[in-house]
């Protein structure tokens, strides 16, 4: 991570003096978007720029569902489950990309394509069902939608 | 609030066509810091976030000069199922946002404010981020600001996914880094919050009144809605209407011209099983039950719900009402911090004993046992969390209990697990 520290003074001088703690967050995030998951080296070497203690990094990274200790696929795809989407046809479509894919909530394509996952609720109720595609939220979705999206991620 | 959205209806320069940052000068040139309190405890503005306090109560808690900084937060961690209008704010009204905090940081003696945005959102994050940036450049973040001795800094801070971020004290402490367990009062967070310094943690919505409070007045304000639910609402509707969407609507307007009008009707031209009216920790009612009422706080207090969050979820006959309180009690049930026994323990009975009945091994005394649980988790635990996934349980079992009985005694769904209504039909 240590490449990064320019990029982490700018974002300190944003925050009133002694809010360090308050950067693990976006520390955190920062390093996975670089790495693509928060390795052992990067929370040791956190943790020391930041002064504060490891175990509290280890927390937030457990405790936080977008944080990940391991590598996942190229694009994760994220299914909303959650009751608005399933009243519109959630699992339908999450069946449809599962038999695609031929992978599982957790799972990864052997080729290192697509991650896939559920979710709950992501606030999107109104444009249901809907999946995020790594940061990007696709809404209004259905089979044929979701078919020619995939197609494009290489 | 309403205005047509367009591509470019979110920028600076839109927002001052409309009026944009003219309550800020009016406030900063023209009022005292407690004059702005007065104005909004007068306007009986109440929470949007859920709870509907009042917004001027919880103000009039901070000393505005007792030598300590104050913080002030944005609480736009939004994830209550069903509820999606903070986000429009954040993608097309921005500034709205901005203004109304400068106010409240002038009013409150803030020096930093912050918002607080869910990790995942991202266009409303990066509308936000770029209004910040153009309001830092007119000059109204920063120091001295519109040439007074007001000055003030800005942070969007993103969350990293857990709904229990979005109660206030569960917030403080994501906000300071750690994981984001909520803590008991008091002592309350205007008193001890973000790093133990005296803290208000409003919604977005809420906030985003109180630039019209000041520009038109508290009278105004009151003038509309109801004289106990003043103002006006954004509700977000989502589930079996054929219009779904954020809508403003003024506090007491009827709620089946509502449904029927704006929001286009039910799908298919069926009838209304159930409606959630605030977010899924609010109390389902039934169709009949919603026929004569007004969308205001005092008319669903009175019907045993609440408005809660705005978030409207509704249901049409022929879904299974099973299969809809399983999905909720999975959703509790992942959400849950960990942090207390009863929320711990009891989200995942609920959730493992509704997995069960959907499986088709449920038990006759399944039932009493989920009410049980419910009414074992209210009240035993730090945050509402646990006391809200018992109440969606009981409010769903109250009204459908007989549909929970078919499945037990049948091992099948009256309306095969049914959740969709299909379009098409």
């Amino acid at each position: 991570m240590r490449h990064l520290i320019p990029e982490f003074e700018r974002l300190r001088a944003r925050f009133p003096a002694g809010f360090e703690s308050s950067l693990v967050l976006p520390c955190v995030r920062r390093i996975q978007e670089d790495r693509g998951y928060v390795s052992d080296e990067d929370i040791e070497q956190l943790a020391q720029y930041l002064g504060v203690p490891q175990i509290q990094i280890e927390e937030v990274l457990s405790f936080y569902t977008m944080f990940r200790r391991k590598p996942i696929g190229r694009w994760h795809l994220q299914f909303c489950h959650n009751v608005s989407c399933s009243m519109n046809g959630a699992e339908r479509i999450l069946a449809h990309v599962e038999q695609r894919l031929g992978i599982r909530p957790g799972e990864t394509t052997p080729d290192g394509r697509f991650t896939l996952s559920v979710a709950e609720c992501l606030g999107s109720c109104g444009t249901a069902p809907m999946m995020m595609v790594n940061e990007r939220y696709h809404e209004n979705l259905d089979a044929a939608k979701i078919d020619e999206l995939l197609e494009g991620l290489k | 609030m309403s205005f047509p959205v367009t591509a470019t209806s979110h920028t600076l320069a839109e927002y001052r066509a409309r009026d944009g940052y003219v309550a800020l000068e009016k406030a900063l040139k023209t009022m005292k810091p407690s004059d702005v309190v007065k104005e909004v405890t007068a306007s009986g503005l109440q929470g949007r976030g859920g709870a509907a306090f009042a917004v001027g109560r919880k103000w009039q808690v901070m000393v505005y000069d007792d030598g300590q900084p104050h913080y002030l937060i944005a609480n736009a961690d939004e994830g209550e199922p069903g509820t999606f209008k903070d986000r429009w704010i954040l993608e097309n009204n921005p500034h709205v946002l901005l203004e109304s905090m400068l106010i409240a940081s002038y009013a409150l003696n803030v020096r930093n404010c912050f918002v607080y945005i869910r990790g995942e959102f991202d266009l409303p994050y990066h509308r936000l981020a770029d209004a910040v940036e153009e309001a830092y450049a007119a000059g109204y973040f920063g120091e001295r600001i519109l040439g007074t001795d007001f000055s003030c800094d800005i942070v969007v801070y993103r969350g990293a996914g857990a709904y229990v971020a979005g109660e206030a004290s569960g917030l403080i402490a994501s906000l300071e880094g750690k994981k984001s367990y909520p803590r008991n009062r008091p002592p309350r967070l205007t008193v001890k919050g973000l790093y133990q310094r005296p803290t208000v943690v409003n919604n977005v919505e809420s906030l985003s009144n109180i630039a019209w409070i000041i520009a038109h007045g508290a009278a105004a304000f009151k003038e509309v809605g109801t004289p106990k639910s003043p103002g006006t609402r954004l509700f977000s509707v989502s589930g079996h209407v054929n219009r779904p969407g954020v809508y403003e609507a003024e506090l007491g307007y009827p709620w089946m011209k509502f449904l029927d009008e704006d929001c286009g009707g039910i799908v298919g031209g069926r009838a209304i099983k159930c409606v959630v009216p605030g977010g899924v920790s609010s109390k389902v009612l039934t169709g009949a039950d919603i026929k004569d009422l007004k969308l205001s706080h005092e008319d669903l207090w009175d019907a045993g719900s609440t408005l809660g969050s705005g978030g409207m979820i509704v249901i049409a006959e022929g879904t299974c009402m099973v299969t809809l309180l399983q999905v909720l009690m999975r959703f509790y049930h992942h959400e849950s911090c960990g942090q207390c026994t009863p929320c711990r323990q009891g989200t995942g009975w609920l959730h493992r004993i509704m997995d069960r009945i959907v499986a088709g091994q449920g038990r006759p005394e399944d039932i009493e046992r989920l009410y049980y649980i419910s009414k074992f988790n209210d009240g035993t635990t730090i945050c509402g969390l646990g006391d809200a996934a018992g109440y969606a349980c009981v409010g769903i079992l109250d009204k459908f209990r007989d549909e929970f009985e078919y499945y037990i005694e049948h091992k099948r769904s009256r309306y095969d697990g049914n959740l969709e209504c299909l379009r098409s039909s």
